[in-house]
């Protein structure tokens, strides 16, 4: 499996912005420049160079250092977020964080928008979980679906140290992150019945398809099965599910197989072994990304990517507010560090993207680990191990 | 109530008859049944493929039981109708409208022919609107996942599967999910009284009212307010992918869990794979008037009439009806010699890793239970 995955999904991303803008301008430039290095013309030098080097096409990049959007959300979002800036700091990435005052509480359209506008003039973001109280929309769909960010990617891989019923685990989940069943189109019929709306495109399911069969051809991986419950749902998930056999069509190399959404959680439970990627509309993402998240580990090691086309946020994996133990410095921090690290990849720094993980990956392996992972140290405790890790790498 | 031996004070007795007015129907059904020599007759559905030698380890073991049933068997193959529609045989109807019970095997859902699929047929003719279905671990088939002792309870009629689908452009497909407060309101009801029944812990809603407000929040206010009606039973909500996160983490932590259609077919899967899959996993149908038990797993068409079947998912849910029936002595009795003979190696069929033909199964377990 390719080591620099997120690169590589960035990559797949530019494929999928391509076919959806219908092959107009730069996109198009970006798409064709990649797949012959070394084109001409002097508009197609930045997407060249953008996609080969690794560097980002529209992102804020002033004086080598990135821009990034940071919204600590609720629960125990700003607590871990202080030491996702205390790490990036010692580790010497190049990252500086514009702060965003979003939150349950703090939420109004205005607050909404500057955070929006904030991210697609970055680029890039990483978020906490905002909570949804009773009454609210959700403000962390409307960031998804504002922002176009159609494809939310958790890689569900067995970590060395962390204890866990099975070994072997790769699973890359590939998720529409934009419609389906959260389209958020409901109504009150009648007094006492309600009707609530999910919407399955064309446009959008082939979108998803692509976005996965792409991953696919450059994460070197080799099987991609669709999810689905379509011989209960035969127009919309029938229609997802015809959409990806036929986009499978122009993915010889890559075989494609699909199964039902209820029959596969029984699988994963037996043997998640069998799976490679899977792309599945929205619900079904949220169910199976959760269960591949807690096969190898729970929701301390998770990690997830919003992917648009033009811009990603970042975020742990399994979207967890973490309410009930915010402030108690127990909350594990490996999953937003290692959210992070990909960060760090789909900015173009591989190098610190790696150090970042290795750290994590290292200290989780030697037994420092919080309460969720069967430990006894705590938040701070792991921070630190962390951070010693990295000043020994750094020569101090 | 239906058991002739049972003795409730008079005035008890009127009371909760006035309270439920279904028990007046069970409850008239068992006097009657009581004055045949306390024999209940239940509805067999045997199904297709494996359905047939299935059932009939049911029958034997029941026999060697000595349990007080009498079987009245039916076949729901579809017949066409003078107008042409396919539709269950009224026999079927009748028999179980008359005895309210029912035993099933799995149906096989012909692909390209002229009716829907079978089991919703049979949910939608008797208003099942409760699937229940128990999660224990097999001390004698040992999965990753020790100790699971949940129910699921599904809501059955309604939701993510009323089957209401528009085209409505090209391209774009709108699937509707419909959330009522009756269908929400009895689901609830029913959870608590199981769980109160059962001698259960806690009830948690499962739900996704963070996205789907309107819907979910319905169903969640529903059953918010039948927690208050139950105060005996401990009441949660959480969101459904959390409860998936936590479920593959540790499921010991789960009692009894209520929550709409998609949800539920979803989750109630899931927990049957925590304990080793659909072979060996009870369901039942509750309906207003009456309940069909069934065996979930497909007709293995593969193995039919060749005595390798595995008839512990019909047998338990045997077992589900019996407790339901209120013959508890037999159920544990039955229990308890199946699960003794799967803990005994040599004696499981060759789905859980023995070496024994349907019939040696069934032998080992009447042997157990006589």
């Amino acid at each position: 499996r390719s080591a620099t995955s997120v690169g590589a999904i960035r990559f797949a991303c530019y494929q999928a912005r391509s076919f959806c803008s219908g092959g107009g301008g730069l996109s198009a430039a970006a798409a064709t420049a990649t797949e012959s290095a070394g084109s001409s013309g002097a508009s197609l030098q930045h997407a060249d160079q953008g996609v080969e080097a690794g560097g980002i096409l529209n992102a804020a990049k002033y004086g080598g250092r990135h821009h990034v959007s940071l919204i600590p959300g609720d629960g125990i979002g700003p607590e871990l977020m202080d030491s996702v800036k205390t790490i990036v700091n010692v580790a010497g990435s190049p990252i500086d964080f514009e702060e965003i005052p979003l939150s349950a509480e703090r939420g109004t359209d205005e607050d909404m928008r500057r955070a929006i506008l904030s991210i697609k003039r970055n680029g890039v973001g990483l978020k906490g979980n905002l909570e949804t109280f009773e009454g609210m929309t959700s403000k962390n769909v409307q960031l998804r679906t504002k922002l176009d960010l159609f494809a939310y990617v958790q890689r569900c891989k067995s970590i060395e140290g962390v204890p866990s019923r099975y070994s072997d685990i790769d699973i890359l989940v590939i998720r529409e992150n934009t419609e389906g069943e959260y389209s958020q189109l409901e109504h009150f019929n009648v007094p006492g019945v309600v009707e609530s709306f999910k919407i399955i495109t064309e446009a959008k399911s082939r979108q998803i398809a692509k976005f996965a069969f792409d991953t696919a051809i450059k994460t070197r991986r080799h099987r991609v099965t669709a999810v689905h419950k379509a011989n209960i749902m035969k127009l919309s998930d029938g229609l997802f599910l015809d959409v990806c056999r036929d986009v499978a069509r122009d993915y010889p190399s890559i075989e494609f197989n699909d199964v039902i959404v209820d029959n596969c959680c029984m699988q994963l439970v037996a043997r998640p072994q069998q799976f490679d990627i899977m792309v599945l509309p929205n619900l079904y993402g949220n169910i199976i990304g959760n269960i591949a998240a807690g096969l190898v580990g729970g929701p301390g090691v998770a990690a997830g990517m919003n992917i648009g086309r033009k811009y990603a946020v970042f975020e742990a994996g399994t979207r967890n507010s973490g309410r009930s133990i915010r402030g108690k410095n127990i909350a594990n921090p490996s999953a937003l560090l290692l959210t992070t690290a990909d960060m760090l990849e789909y900015l173009g720094d591989a190098e610190d993207a790696k150090k970042l993980r290795n750290a994590v990956l290292t200290v989780l392996r030697s037994g420092i680990r919080t309460p969720d992972l069967g430990g006894s140290s705590n938040t701070k405790e792991v921070v630190d191990a962390v951070v010693q890790y990295l000043l020994q790498v750094r020569g101090h | 109530l239906c058991q002739p031996s049972y003795k409730m004070p008079s005035h008890q007795l009127l009371l909760q008859l006035m309270k439920r007015p279904s028990l007046l129907l069970q409850a008239s059904r068992g006097l009657s049944a009581a004055a045949a020599g306390g024999t209940r007759t239940v509805t067999l559905i045997p199904g297709d493929g494996i359905g047939p030698e299935i059932s009939n380890s049911v029958k034997k073991i029941f026999a060697a039981a000595k349990v007080p049933i009498v079987w009245d068997e039916v076949d729901v193959t579809p017949v066409k109708g003078p107008d042409g529609q396919f539709r269950i045989p009224q026999k079927a109807i009748d028999s179980v409208n008359k005895h309210g019970i029912g035993l099933k095997g799995p149906l096989a859902t012909p692909v390209g022919k002229g009716h829907r699929s079978l089991n919703l047929a049979l949910r939608k003719e008797f208003n099942l609107y409760a699937n229940v279905r128990p999660c224990r671990s097999l001390e004698g088939y040992p999965t990753p996942y020790k100790n699971v002792d949940l129910v699921t309870i599904r809501e059955n009629t309604e939701g993510e599967y009323s089957g209401i689908e528009h085209i409505i452009v090209d391209g774009v497909v709108q699937s509707i999910k419909l959330i009522t407060e009756t269908a929400s309101r009895r689901v609830a009801k029913f959870a608590f009284e199981f769980a109160l029944r059962e001698g259960r812990r806690k009830v948690t809603a499962v739900h996704k009212a963070n996205i789907m407000r309107l819907s979910d929040g319905l169903f969640l206010k529903c059953c918010r307010e039948e927690a208050h009606k139950h105060p005996g039973v401990e009441f949660a909500e959480a969101y459904l992918d959390t409860v998936c996160l936590n479920m593959v983490q540790d499921p010991t932590q789960f009692d009894v869990l209520v929550m709409p259609n998609l949800y539920g077919d979803i989750l109630s899967d899931l927990c049957a794979g925590l304990v080793g899959g659909l072979g060996v996993t009870p369901s039942g149908n509750i309906g207003e008037s009456g309940a069909i038990f069934e065996s979930v797993h497909g007709t293995a068409p593969d193995i039919a009439g060749k005595d390798l079947a595995n008839p512990t998912a019909l047998l338990l849910s045997g077992v589900m009806m019996l407790r339901h029936m209120q013959l508890g002595e037999f159920a544990d009795r039955i229990e308890k010699a199946c699960l003794d003979s799967i803990g005994d190696g040599r004696a499981r069929t060759k789905d859980l890793g023995g070496g024994a033909t349907c019939s040696q199964f069934t032998d080992t377990i009447c042997s157990r239970v006589a």
